[in-house]
């Protein structure tokens, strides 16, 4: 350029150049300015939140609804509140999945029609059956593909309340080809960037070691990605192991990762990510989750499991009595660095 | 190493041989599976001071017992740092983990791994896991170590989906997608040999054999041109230590092994 170009030249040639649109379907839009306004309308009273599962997935998940979970399947995983899905069978789900047993039972259900996937799988055990007979056969409608970053960072977006971010991964690669990520050429230094849609949730379901009543939570060891998802969230339900009284929060308000305003449900539920773990408190239920990669196998014994362990019991508290006392304080001593 | 080797299966040798590329001293983000067994050997064996680092927020982790998920108790098990996912990744974006340790159904010469699907994406075959933290591994760690069973179904001229990015297209390609400048395939482990990629064509080619292999049998069981050098290897059996800790302190249940 052989002559300084105006300032309004200078803007006008500094147009953000798209060199590359994945073709996934954007799930759910980034709606920042209705997130903002979502959130000023929520009530900010420290008021009871407390109610059963039944209730808050009644009151808070319909049909058609964008849910997350967090953790995943077999790690600090809100399950109790993924069985009662299952029993009141909320269908036509969006997810965004990392998910091992928690979507695997939504999947063998047939309730998801849309995934933000980043790995739906049975970890040391294998492939998903689940997502293989669904996603093959079509009853998922659409699969967008997403790293497991990818999909943290997109919560992260949402929970700094802008409409994207950019990111250095998944650039290069069909993963990015399969999403509905932009690669832009970055205007500062002009390397090419991924921007990732923010994500916000129509519903986010978290379990936590410990909330007090108005849904002030706290998580004990890695916190995977629940600050972020909490903060996206349109509504959230949270499960805990404990309900505390507030001082107990209030004494090591460093430890708190979810506010109460967030917070729209808090259950009681002890065991509340059997057959997972929960770290320093129980062990994952290795027999169970083994139980479910046999039956998970026809659709026929998936539908048997189903029929036991949720269908069969009216709420959380009947199916933790399937297993008996002595067999669930044995995952209790088997977690390891357990707090006296 | 010992005059009168003892039996393993490919389990074993795949954990022996990844252990061994574990330095001391340097931090390793760890996927699931034989990554995690090779891990807890390598501490216990050369690598004491190896920081693990687990996807979603275990750094430095002690591996005592063994792991069954990324984000079980064992991955922060006396560890310097328990977080979250997004703090390891951004960890590795910003250039502060050297290896990445992965596993995938399918790899091509250029180290491009599929884990999403076998056949058409929106009409698949076989529906596989998806990413998972691979693509963030692949993307962002400096040297990406890839674990694989070796036959042509999996060692193939091209993927059916690149999930995780090795070199793409070839020289350059990374840096034009806009990955991080310096980073790419590093090493595939196998079960018949140890491989590396060629400096200048960034394809793979032969380093080592594993024990009574031959580079026949290599290059008849990859579904691509494999570079030869002139000298290959040969990779040692796993030792009797190895054996032994590996079965008495690392899988003492016999999970994996």
């Amino acid at each position: 350029m052989d002559r300084m170009l105006t300032g309004e030249e200078a803007i006008r040639s500094e147009s953000v150049r798209i060199l590359e649109s994945g073709m996934g379907q954007l799930l759910q839009l980034p709606d920042v300015e209705g997130f903002r306004e979502w959130n000023r309308a929520k009530s900010k009273e420290m008021a009871d939140k407390r109610m059963t599962e039944a209730e808050a997935v009644r009151r808070f998940i319909k049909p058609g609804d964008y849910i997350g979970t967090e953790l995943y399947g077999t790690v600090r995983c809100p399950m109790s509140l993924i069985h009662e899905i299952v029993r009141q069978g909320v269908s036509d789900l969006r997810v965004a999945g990392q998910g091992v047993l928690d979507l695997d039972m939504l999947l063998a259900a047939s309730l998801i029609k849309a995934i933000d996937l980043t790995y739906i799988g049975l970890e040391v055990h294998g492939l998903s059956n689940c997502l293989r007979r669904e996603v093959e056969s079509g009853r998922v409608e659409s699969v967008v593909e997403w790293s497991n970053a990818g999909i943290a960072w997109r919560f992260k977006a949402a929970a700094m309340g802008v409409p994207f971010i950019p990111v250095r991964s998944m650039l290069g690669t069909d993963t990015l080809k399969f999403s509905a990520a932009k690669v832009i050429e970055d205007p500062f230094t002009g390397i090419p960037i991924a921007l990732l849609p923010a994500l916000i949730l129509d519903v986010g379901l978290i379990h936590v070691h410990r909330a007090d009543a108005c849904g002030n939570a706290q998580i004990d060891g890695i916190s995977g990605f629940a600050a972020e998802m909490a903060r996206a969230s349109k509504r959230l339900i949270i499960s805990t192991e404990e309900i505390v009284e507030t001082e107990v929060i209030r004494r090591r308000p460093d430890r708190t990762i979810i506010p109460y305003y967030l917070v729209d449900a808090v259950i009681e539920a002890p065991f509340g990510s059997h057959p997972g773990e929960m770290c320093y408190r129980y062990a994952r239920d290795e027999e169970q989750i083994r139980g479910w990669v046999q039956a998970s196998q026809t659709p026929e014994t998936a539908a048997e499991f189903l029929d036991k362990y949720i269908h069969g019991v009216t709420d959380h508290q009947a199916y933790l009595d399937l297993f008996g006392e002595a067999r669930l304080e044995a995952l209790k001593s088997g977690a390891p660095g357990r707090e006296a | 190493m010992s005059d009168q080797p003892e039996p393993y299966n490919a389990s074993e040798l795949l954990i022996c041989t990844t252990s061994r590329l574990m330095e001391d001293g340097t931090t390793a983000f760890i996927g699931t599976g034989i990554p995690m067994l090779a891990a807890s050997l390598a501490q216990k064996m050369h690598a004491p001071n190896l920081v693990t680092i687990f996807e979603f927020g275990g750094t430095g982790a002690i591996l005592e017992s063994l792991p069954l998920a990324v984000g079980g108790g064992c991955t922060f098990n006396r560890a310097i740092a328990a977080s979250g996912i997004r703090d390891i990744v951004e960890t590795a974006q910003r250039g502060f983990v050297e290896y990445g340790f992965l596993g995938g159904a399918q790899i091509d010469p250029y180290g491009d791994l599929n884990t999403t699907v076998i056949g058409d994406h929106d009409h698949p075959k076989v529906r596989l896991p998806g990413s998972g933290g691979g693509n963030d591994v692949g993307s962002n760690c400096w040297r990406t170590i890839a674990i694989m069973p070796h036959d042509r179904r999996r060692f193939v001229e091209q993927v059916d989906f690149i999930t995780t990015p090795g070199y793409l297209t070839g020289p350059g390609a990374r840096e034009a997608a806009g990955l991080p400048r310096g980073t790419g395939p590093y090493r595939v482990v196998t079960t018949l040999a140890l491989l590396g990629y060629h400096s200048e064509s960034k394809r793979m080619q032969l380093l080592a054999t594993q024990p009574g292999v031959s580079v026949d049998q290599v290059i008849e069981s990859t579904g691509f041109e494999l570079l030869i050098p002139e000298q290959v290897e040969a990779n040692p059996a796993p030792c009797a230590e190895e054996l032994r800790i590996l079965r008495e302190e690392v899988d003492a249940d016999g999970l994996y092994i």
